[in-house]
């Protein structure tokens, strides 16, 4: 099957500095793909050449099989919503989300009623006749969702929609989100710097670091079995051992990293059962992060590692009083996962 | 426990009237005195009338003077042809100013934005006589450079005349409609630019529905100054305007016989640029001057 997106050996720099670097990317059609990586590593450049706002330096971009690399946005069959929505501020909302059909100039009452069940879509139907600037930080970005998805477009490309939201909002968006993307069926791909988003919404995520994609996989995949050091720390807690303090804890040399949360903490001398491994070690910080608690332990053979434990059994107050007390870590040996 | 109290007094802290009325006193004296003031005396003035025989003010309310500037067809046509004149140095300058200042908002590199800025302001430390008597000698008919470039096609220069104002004009106040125009592009995120051509529109449809409409603030702000600034004036249809003559030059030359219908001739642009200010008060171009 062709896929909805392919792009091929992309290149683009600023200047000196290389941007995206030789980006190979197939996107399956009405899949939710995301780019994910921290600021600066090519996502949103990535995103935005699909989208034409930028021209690639090298390689080439198709939408469902038709090269459109050298096509101009308005060309494209895909829509955007932007970072900072980017909504007309001269134009109700209404207007805002007729703007790409009065373009394409699709009649009047055709797209006044399509406006509407977009609108309707997003929840925002008696609102149709304010201004943006009436409009909440939740509302604009839907709002920005139903002027792009009016247009029916075969992607869309979310640049960081949920960056400005706050906290309690975004989770809720995020699960619309997700929602609105199992409804209309459309593939979306969505930039993110917020590995907790990217996990809890993707189907598939492309780990980026320093203009490449370095991982490509499902969240489990990428969480469980990160390809490097890099998507090790970056997605989930940076827990690795290296080179000597391997040797030493896990008897053998090389990177390898442990989640925190496959970290059991017991009573010091306390045995390992079958499969586990156990290690001595002493708690050097405690932090008391309301669901769970993050102890750092400094390992007695070198090294140091995270464990988080939920708060459902000993008090908050008692692990707090755990600083510089000595414990033994368990894990269970599988757990131990190379990631040279 | 013991509490103690800060020992600073504060006098302009704890008398937040007093303090106002010292940051106000002067600049507000300046306000009503000298400007309302002076702009009272001319509305009043405008109602009086000269006694014939005397040349002397009669303080006797009446309207004559506007009566004798629509009736005299010297004085209504003047009256139109300063509107005109302004109209159009307005047009010109948004027509050179838009496309001027798009490139040096969202063309050009950004580093050579101050640069330009800079361009565009020189003309501004140049005199005002300086610049006008420049334009009249390259308006000079026959000899003048227009004339001279003009001349190898078989075409006349324009001389002194109606189309010399404009021109002078349109170059004077150019600067004053390229400032507001830039800044109100630069304001505008780029962004929206790209939202409009993600939504299907080319650039001249997203030209025509985004930043035209975005920046008509900026652009109603610019012709505020260019409007009113060709408005009031007449030393520049005094040099290169031949026998074309602006209200402000009946202002000039009624002012030592008939101070009365001068005052009503220089009320004239006053009334069209407050009506105007009304008009434009609801674009919120106000805010942007």
């Amino acid at each position: 099957m062709t896929p909805a997106i392919r792009v091929r050996g992309l290149r683009r720099t600023f200047g000196s500095v290389v941007a995206v670097d030789n980006v190979d990317l197939d996107v399956i059609d009405g899949e939710f793909l995301t780019l994910l990586g921290p600021s600066g590593s090519g996502k949103t450049t990535v995103l935005r050449m699909i989208a034409g706002f930028e021209r690639p330096d090298a390689g080439t971009i198709e939408l469902a099989g038709v090269n459109v690399t050298n096509a101009p946005p308005y060309a494209r069959d895909v829509n955007t919503v932007f970072q900072d929505y980017a909504l007309f501020p001269h134009m109700t909302v209404l207007e805002n989300i007729e703007y790409g059909l009065r373009v394409k100039k699709v009649p009047k009452a055709e797209r006044r009623a399509r406006a509407l069940e977009a609108l309707e879509g997003v929840r925002l139907t008696d609102l149709g006749d304010r201004a943006p600037s009436q409009l909440s930080g939740g509302q604009r970005q839907r709002v920005a969702l139903a002027r792009a998805l009016v247009n029916r477009p075969k992607v869309l490309l979310l640049d960081e929609p949920l960056g400005a939201l706050d906290l309690k909002l975004r989770e809720q968006m995020q699960v619309e989100l997700k929602a609105i993307q199992r409804d209309v069926g459309i593939t979306f791909v969505f930039v993110t710097h917020d590995q907790d988003e990217a996990l809890t919404m993707s189907d598939r995520i492309a780990v980026f670091n320093e203009g490449r994609i370095v991982q490509l996989g499902t969240p489990a995949e990428i969480y469980e079995f990160p390809a490097s050091e890099f998507v090790a720390g970056f997605v989930g807690t940076s827990n690795l051992l290296r080179d000597e303090t391997a040797l030493a804890v896990l008897g053998s040399a090389g990177t390898w990293s442990i989640r925190p949360e496959k970290i059991r903490i017991a009573a010091a001398g306390t045995a390992g059962e079958a499969g586990e491994r156990a290690v001595a070690g002493t708690v050097r910080e405690v932090i008391y992060v309301g669901m769970s608690t993050r102890m750092v332990i400094d390992l007695a053979p070198g090294g140091t590692l995270v464990a988080v434990e939920q708060n459902s059994g000993r008090h908050a107050d008692q692990r707090l009083a755990m600083r510089g007390e000595n414990v033994t870590l368990l894990w269970n040996t599988e757990h131990e996962y190379s990631v040279n | 426990m013991t509490t103690t109290t800060a020992t600073h007094r504060g006098f302009w802290y704890r008398h937040p009237g007093l303090r106002l009325g010292g940051l106000l006193t002067a600049p507000m004296a300046w306000l009503v005195v000298v400007y309302l003031g002076s702009l009272g005396a001319l509305f009043l003035t405008a109602f009086y009338q000269v006694d014939d025989f005397t040349s002397q003010v009669v303080r006797s309310f009446s309207l004559k003077n506007f009566q004798t500037l629509f009736t005299t067809s010297a004085y209504y046509q003047s009256v139109f042809r300063t509107i005109s004149i302004a109209l159009l140095v307005t047009i010109l300058c948004l027509v050179i100013a838009v496309p001027l200042a798009f490139f040096m908002a969202r063309v050009a590199p950004r580093n050579w934005r101050p640069v330009m800025i800079a361009l565009v302001l020189t003309p501004l430390w140049a005199s005002y006589l300086v610049k006008v008597y420049a334009w009249r000698s390259m308006l000079q008919p026959e000899t003048g450079v227009i004339a001279w470039f003009l001349k190898p096609l078989g075409l006349d220069g324009p001389g002194y005349g109606y189309v010399g104002i404009v021109i002078t004009l349109t170059y004077l106040w150019l600067p004053y409609m390229i400032l507001p125009v830039y800044a109100g592009l630069t304001r505008l995120p780029d962004s929206m630019l790209d939202a409009s051509a993600d939504l299907g529109a080319h650039s001249g449809r997203t030209f025509r529905s985004i930043v035209i409409p975005m920046i008509f603030p900026s652009v109603v702000a610019g012709s505020i100054f260019t409007f009113s600034l060709s408005l009031g004036d007449y030393i520049t249809a005094q040099i290169v305007g031949g026998k074309v003559t602006m209200l402000g030059n009946i202002v000039q030359q009624t002012y030592v016989t008939n101070l009365p219908f001068a005052a009503a001739v220089a009320t004239l642009p006053v009334i069209i640029i407050v009506l105007y200010l009304l008009a434009v008060r609801k674009t919120g171009a106000l805010e942007s001057v």
